[in-house]
C-alpha cells in the first residue's frame, strides 16, 4: 500500500468522514445521537469481539497510581474526550463507544495482565494505553499473542512495527533530527552535552542524535550523562556542563527529575537565554511541575505545542479544558492520546468491521484532518506521518512555536545508519 | 510438645485440604486466564514460604527477598531469552542471535557470563546456587558478627536497592528497566498458549508442595525447633553450645533459594522478568503476604499471598484508584489486631469450635495447623 | 581523566563538586535527623517518613498559593511561614499516628515496619487523591534564586546556601533540645529504661508522643526546604526513604553526631563519585561502600552497641 493521501479511502467513505469533520466544532448542537443504525453487528465484528447492536467496548489501559501517573493522567483524559466526541458524533459505525479503564499501577507485569484481561475476559475491540517503553514492550508480546489492537500514544525509541500496535506518537528519529538541525543552523551548535534518565528511550534518542551530530552536523559530543529514574541531584552533572561549555544542552530526562534537574540549573546560575537548551522530554505537563520561571527560555522539539495556532486546535483546547478544567494543560503525548480513538474509529469506518486484522491492514493511509497538531496519516509502518515543531518556553509554561518542517516526516523506526 | 513425627495428622488433613483446592477445585472453577492469575499469586507464595521459615521461626526479617526471587527469576529469563533470541528470530537486528535489548544498546557479542544459560541444566544448577550463595554470603557476614533484627532488615533493603539499580543501569547486558520480555519457548516447547500455561501450573503445584514438605520437615526436626528457641532466647542457645549464626545463614539461605524457585516459575509463567520484582517495594510486600497468612504457618503463607493478591487484583479492577487505601489498610490491620495473619484467626476463632464439635464425640483431638509451642510465644522479632 | 581541563578548572571543580556535595550532605541531614530521633531514640521503624516529608512539601506549596492569591506583596517572606506551617502540620500528624498505631507496637519493633508501610501507602494515596497525581511545583521568592558568583568559575546557588544554613540551624536546635533541655533528657532517660523513667515520675506515653511527633515535625521542615530542589509529588518521599534509612545506620542509630558524619561522608563519596563515573553507578558505588563497611563495622560510625 501506499501512503499517498487519500488514495486507500473508498469516495463514499471519504464524503463520510469530511461530513463528520465538518461536524465536529457543532457537536455540542447536535441531538443527543441514537445508536443501533449501523450494520449488522455479525458482519462488523466476526472474531467475537465485546460488541453489541448499540456499543462496542475498548480499553484504556495507563496508570492510575504509582510513579507514572503523574505522566499518564494527561493520556486517559484526553482518550476519554475522544470517546464523549465520538459517541456525540454518532459513534462508530452506529455504535457507541463503552469503555473500560484499567490501572496499570506504574508496573510492567500488571499492565501486561490487566491487558490480557482486557483482550481475553472483555474481548476488547481496541486499547488505548501503555506510556513508558517499559510498559509498552510488556504489553506487546499480550497483544501479539492474543490478536489485539494497541493505540500507544508516547513519542519513543523506535526499534520496534507491529501489526497490531499503532504508534501516535513519533519515534526518534522523527522527533529529533528536525530538531538538531534547526539549533546547530539557527545558534551554529556544534558541540553538546547530552543528560538523560537511565533507560531505553533516552539511550535509544541519545545514540541516535550523537550519530547525528557527528556524522552529519559534524559537531562534537563533550558529554553524555544518564541519571536513575527518579533521581533528584543534578549539581555534580551542572558543574560538568559548566566546564565543558557546550553550545547546546540536549536532554530527555524524565518524570520528577526533570523539576529537579531544571531548578538546580537555574540554582547554579546557568542562564537558558544565553545557554541553549533543546529538550525532547519537557512538554507543558513537566513544566506545570518544574515552573515556567526555572525553564523559561529552553527549547523543545516535539510534533504539538498547546499554543498551536491552528483551527483544529482552537476547538480541542477548549474542549479539553471544559472536561477536564480550566488550569489542566495538554502536552504532547496527550494530544497523541486524543488521535488514538479517533483514528480507530476512522480506520473501523473505513475498514467496515472492528475485526483487528482487518482493522490492522486498513490503517495505512487513514488521514485525521482534525487532529489538533494538524493533519496526520498513519504510515504502512503504523507510525504517523507528522510535523516536527521546535517551541520555547515561557515563563507562562507555554511554548511558543518557533520552527517547524515544512513537511511531514516520514516515520521510520528502524533507521539506516543510526542504529 | 515432643512430637518428633514429619507432620502430625491436622497438619496432614490442612495440606491435603490446600492440595485439592489447587489441584482439583481452582482448575475446575477458574478459566485459564484466572487459573493463570493464581499461577502468578503462587510464585509469590514460594518466597512467603521461604519468609515463613526464616522470619516465622528464624526471626530474621529479609526486606531483600525480591533480591533472590529476581535472581532466580532473572536466570530463568536469560536461558529463555537466549532461546527466544535465535538467529531467525531476530535477523531483524543488526547482530542477529543476541537478546534485542543487548542490540539496542550496541553489545555485538553475547557476554562471557550469559554463554552458560544455553544449558537448561546449568540454568536449573544456577536458578539454585546464585541465589543461595549469595545468601550465603550476606548471612555469612551479618550473623557471624551477630547482626540481627532491624539492622539486618535495612541492609537487606539496601542491596534491594543496589540490585535494582545496577540492573536497571546495565541494561546492555540485563535490559534495564523494561526487563526480559517476549520470553516464548521452553526446549522448543511453547510456554505461551493457554494449554502450556495449564501445564505450568500444575507442574509449579508440584513444586510448591514439595517446598512445603520440606519446610514441615525442617520445623518438625531438630533444627526447627532450634531456631524457634534462637528466636525467643538467642542467648541461651549461644550459652547451650550451639552456633546460632550457622542456624541463621541456613535459614536465610532456605529463604533465599525458595524465592529464587518463585522467581524462575514466575519468568515461565508470565513470559518476562524485571527490575520491578527486585527492589523495596516488591520486598516488602512479599513479607506481608507472609504476615497476612501468618508468619507462623506454613499453609497460611500461602492462603495469605492468594488472599493478598487476590484482593488487590479485584480492588484494582473495581476501584484502580482506591485500592492503595485498601491495601495500606490491611497492613495496618495485620499488624495491629491479627498479629498471627489468617492462620491466627483460624486457630483462636475456627479451629476450637471444630475441636469442641470433634470433642463431643471423641474425648482429646490434636492441635492445630500452628504449633502449639510456637502459637503461644511471642510474636517473632 | 583530567587532561581536558586546565589547573584553575581543576581547582573549581573540586571547589563546586565540594559544594554539590555539601548540599547533598544538608538534604541528607534534613532527613535523617527526624529519624535519627525516632528510629534511634524510640526504636521505631518509620517506613511512612518521606510522606510526613512530602507532607511538609505539599503544605510549603499551598502556602505559596495563598500568599500568591491573598498575600502578593509579602510573597518573599512566606517561605519562613510555610516552613512552621510544614513543622506544625506533618507534627500534628505524627502524634496522631502514634496515638492511633505506633503506642500499640513499642514491643514489636518490626511490626511498625510494616504498619508504618501500610500507612504509607494510604498516605500516598491520600496525597494522590487530595492533590492530583501530578507534581506541583512550588515557585520561590525572586530572592532565593540564582547563584552568587564567586569567581569566575566558581558559582554557589542561593538556595543551596539557603538550605544549609537551614541545615546547620535545625541541627542545633535539636542538639539542644535533646542534650541539653529537660524534655531532651527525659526522652534518653525513657530510652534507656522505660520502667525506671515511668518510677520517677515521667508521663512516658506524652514523651513517647511528643518524640514520635518531632521527629515527623522535622521531617515536615525537611520537606519544605526539599521543594527548593526537587519536585513534590504524592510517591516522592518514598524514593528516599532508604537513603535516608542508611545514614542513620551507618551513623550508628542512636547518635546525633554519628548521623551528621555519615551524612557527610555518603553525601562526598557519591557527590565526588559522580563527577568521575556517571550518575547510577555512583549511586551503586557508594551504597556498596556502606554496605561493605556496615558488615565489617555493624555498628555504625559512632554507636554504643548493636549486638542483640
Amino acid at each position: 500500500m501506499s501512503d499517498e493521501p487519500n488514495k486507500g479511502l473508498q469516495s463514499p467513505l471519504r464524503r463520510q468522514l469530511l461530513m463528520g469533520a465538518a461536524a465536529l466544532p457543532l457537536i455540542s448542537m447536535l441531538p443527543r445521537p441514537s445508536f443501533g443504525a449501523g450494520p449488522a453487528t455479525s458482519v462488523v465484528n466476526t472474531t467475537g469481539l465485546a460488541v453489541t447492536d448499540t456499543e462496542v467496548t475498548v480499553g484504556i489501559l495507563h496508570s492510575a497510581t504509582g510513579t507514572m501517573a503523574i505522566s499518564e493522567t494527561g493520556s486517559i483524559q484526553a482518550e476519554k474526550l475522544a470517546i464523549e466526541q465520538i459517541n456525540a458524533a454518532g459513534g462508530v459505525l452506529g455504535r457507541k463507544i463503552k469503555f473500560i479503564q484499567e490501572d496499570g499501577a506504574s508496573d510492567w507485569p500488571t499492565f501486561a495482565e490487566k491487558a490480557k484481561k482486557l483482550l481475553v475476559n472483555d474481548k476488547v475491540a481496541a486499547i488505548m494505553g501503555c506510556w513508558t517503553s517499559a510498559s509498552r514492550k510488556a504489553v506487546l508480546p499480550v497483544v501479539e499473542q492474543y490478536n489485539g489492537m494497541l493505540y500507544y500514544p508516547t513519542f519513543y525509541e523506535g526499534l520496534e512495527q507491529s501489526k497490531n500496535v499503532i504508534y501516535t506518537g513519533q519515534e526518534a528519529t522523527q522527533q529529533i533530527l528536525a530538531g538538531l538541525n534547526w539549533i546547530a543552523k539557527e545558534k551554529g551548535a556544534k558541540s553538546f552535552f547530552f543528560i538523560g534518565s537511565d533507560y531505553i528511550w533516552p539511550r535509544t534518542s541519545n545514540k541516535i542524535a550523537r550519530k547525528h551530530v557527528e556524522n552529519v552536523l559534524k559537531g562534537k559530543v563533550v558529554g553524555e550523562e544518564y541519571y536513575a529514574l527518579g533521581s533528584t541531584q543534578f549539581n555534580s552533572v551542572i558543574n560538568k556542563i559548566k566546564l565543558t561549555k557546550p553550545d547546546v544542552i540536549f536532554t530527555d530526562v524524565v518524570g520528577g527529575s526533570n523539576v529537579a534537574f531544571y531548578k538546580q540549573l537555574k540554582a547554579a546560575g546557568v542562564d537558558l537565554s544565553k545557554q541553549a537548551l533543546l529538550t525532547i522530554s519537557v512538554t507543558e505537563d513537566e513544566i506545570d511541575g518544574i515552573g515556567g520561571e526555572n525553564i523559561a527560555g529552553a527549547y523543545a522539539c516535539m510534533k504539538y505545542f498547546q499554543s498551536l495556532d491552528n483551527a483544529n486546535n482552537k476547538a480541542f483546547v477548549p474542549a479539553f479544558k471544559k472536561l477536564w478544567g480550566e488550569k489542566t494543560v495538554i502536552g504532547d503525548v496527550t494530544q497523541a492520546g486524543y488521535l488514538g480513538p479517533w483514528l480507530w474509529k476512522l480506520t473501523c469506518e473505513k475498514a467496515g468491521s472492528f475485526d483487528v486484522d482487518k482493522i490492522a491492514a486498513a490503517s495505512p493511509g487513514i488521514e485525521f484532518k482534525e487532529a489538533p497538531e494538524g493533519y496526520v496519516r498513519i504510515h504502512e509502518n503504523h507510525h504517523l506521518w507528522s510535523k516536527t515543531r521546535v517551541g520555547r518556553a515561557k515563563l507562562d509554561g507555554q511554548f511558543e512555536l518557533i520552527f517547524e518542517t515544512a513537511d511531514l516526516i516520514e516515520p521510520d523506526p528502524f533507521p539506516k545508519g543510526y542504529q | 510438645m515432643t512430637d518428633n513425627r514429619f507432620t502430625n495428622r491436622s497438619e496432614l488433613i490442612g495440606i491435603l485440604v490446600l492440595a485439592v483446592f489447587l489441584v482439583v477445585i481452582l482448575p475446575l472453577c477458574l478459566d485459564v486466564f484466572r487459573l493463570n492469575l493464581v499461577a502468578k499469586y503462587l510464585t509469590y507464595a514460594f518466597v512467603a514460604l521461604g519468609l515463613v521459615i526464616c522470619w516465622g521461626y528464624g526471626g530474621i526479617l529479609s526486606l531483600g527477598q525480591g533480591v533472590f526471587f529476581g535472581l532466580g527469576g532473572y536466570c530463568m529469563a536469560m536461558f529463555l531469552k537466549l532461546e527466544a533470541s535465535s538467529v531467525e528470530n531476530t535477523k531483524i537486528q543488526s547482530t542477529p542471535g543476541i537478546p534485542d535489548f543487548m542490540d539496542w544498546n550496541q553489545i555485538t557479542s553475547l557476554p562471557l557470563f550469559w554463554q552458560p544459560f544455553h544449558s537448561l541444566t546449568f540454568t536449573i544448577a544456577a536458578v539454585i546456587l546464585v541465589p543461595g550463595l549469595f545468601a550465603l554470603v550476606i548471612g555469612a557476614a551479618m550473623f557471624k558478627r551477630r547482626v540481627g533484627g532491624t539492622y539486618f532488615a535495612i541492609i537487606t533493603q539496601a542491596v534491594a536497592a543496589i540490585l535494582t539499580i545496577l540492573i536497571v543501569g546495565q541494561q546492555g547486558y540485563t535490559g534495564g528497566i523494561n526487563g526480559m520480555t517476549d520470553l516464548r519457548t521452553l526446549k522448543g516447547w511453547d510456554i505461551r498458549p493457554d494449554h502450556a500455561k495449564v501445564v505450568l501450573y500444575f507442574f509449579e503445584v508440584g513444586l510448591l508442595f514439595i517446598c512445603i514438605l520440606i519446610a514441615q520437615f525442617i520445623r518438625h526436626s531438630k533444627l526447627g525447633r532450634i531456631l524457634v528457641a534462637m528466636r525467643d532466647q538467642e542467648d541461651r542457645v549461644r550459652f547451650s553450645g550451639y552456633s546460632v549464626a550457622n542456624f541463621k545463614i541456613f535459614a536465610f539461605c532456605v529463604g533465599a533459594i525458595f524465592a529464587a524457585i518463585g522467581g524462575a516459575m514466575f519468568a515461565l509463567q508470565v513470559g518476562f522478568m524485571s527490575p520491578s520484582f527486585v527492589g523495596i517495594v516488591p520486598s516488602i510486600e512479599m513479607v506481608i503476604y507472609t504476615a497476612v497468612g501468618g508468619r507462623l504457618s506454613i499453609l497460611g503463607a500461602v492462603y495469605g499471598t492468594m488472599l493478598v493478591n487476590f484482593a488487590k487484583t479485584s480492588l484494582s479492577e473495581s476501584f484502580p484508584e482506591l485500592w492503595l487505601f485498601g491495601l495500606g489498610g490491611l497492613f495496618i490491620a495485620v499488624v495491629l489486631a491479627f498479629p498471627n495473619g489468617l492462620a491466627g484467626i483460624w486457630q483462636d476463632h475456627v479451629q476450637p469450635r471444630i475441636d469442641r464439635l470433634i470433642s463431643s464425640r471423641k474425648p482429646k483431638s490434636e492441635s492445630g495447623w500452628t504449633d502449639n509451642s510456637v502459637a503461644d510465644g511471642a510474636p517473632a522479632e | 581523566m583530567f587532561g581536558d581541563y586546565s589547573i584553575g578548572d581543576l581547582g573549581s571543580i573540586f571547589v563546586m563538586q565540594g559544594f554539590a556535595g555539601l548540599i547533598l550532605f544538608s538534604v541528607y541531614v534534613l532527613m535523617a535527623l527526624g529519624l535519627a530521633i525516632i528510629f534511634g531514640q524510640m526504636g521505631v521503624i518509620n517506613m511512612a517518613h518521606g510522606e510526613f516529608m512530602i507532607l511538609g512539601a505539599y503544605v510549603t506549596w499551598m502556602t505559596s498559593n495563598l500568599f500568591q492569591s491573598y498575600l502578593p506583596g509579602l510573597f518573599s517572606g512566606y517561605f519562613f511561614l510555610a516552613m512552621i506551617l510544614a513543622f506544625l502540620a506533618s507534627g500534628a500528624l505524627g502524634m496522631l499516628v502514634e496515638w492511633v498505631l505506633i503506642r500499640h507496637l513499642y514491643k514489636r519493633p518490626l511490626d511498625t515496619l510494616l504498619a508504618t508501610w501500610g500507612l504509607s501507602l494510604m498516605l500516598q494515596q491520600a496525597y494522590r487523591s487530595i492533590f492530583g497525581a501530578r507534581e506541583v511545583g512550588v515557585e520561590l521568592p525572586q530572592w532565593m534564586l540564582g547563584s552568587l558568583k564567586v569567581t569566575d568559575s566558581i558559582e554557589v546557588p542561593i538556595n543551596g546556601v539557603f538550605v544549609m544554613g537551614l541545615t546547620v540551624l535545625i541541627t542545633i536546635v535539636v542538639a539542644y533540645v535533646m542534650y541539653k533541655s529537660r524534655w531532651g533528657r527525659q526522652v534518653r532517660a525513657v530510652v534507656q529504661n522505660r520502667i525506671m523513667a515511668g518510677a520517677v515520675g515521667i508521663n512516658t506515653a506524652k514523651v513517647d508522643r511528643l518524640t514520635f511527633a518531632l521527629g515527623c515535625g522535622i521531617a515536615g521542615v525537611a520537606g519544605s526546604a526539599f521543594t527548593m530542589i526537587g519536585s513534590t509529588g504524592p510517591t516522592s518521599g518514598q524514593l528516599y526513604i532508604v537513603d535516608t534509612f542508611l545514614v542513620v545506620v551507618f551513623g550508628g542509630a542512636a547518635s546525633l553526631l554519628g548521623t551528621i558524619a555519615s551524612a557527610f561522608s555518603i553525601s562526598q563519596t557519591q557527590s565526588t563519585l559522580e563527577f568521575f563515573t556517571s550518575g547510577s553507578m555512583a549511586k551503586v558505588l557508594t551504597l556498596l561502600a556502606v554496605v561493605g563497611i556496615l558488615m565489617l563495622r555493624p555498628q555504625g560510625l559512632f554507636a554504643l552497641k548493636v549486638r542483640k
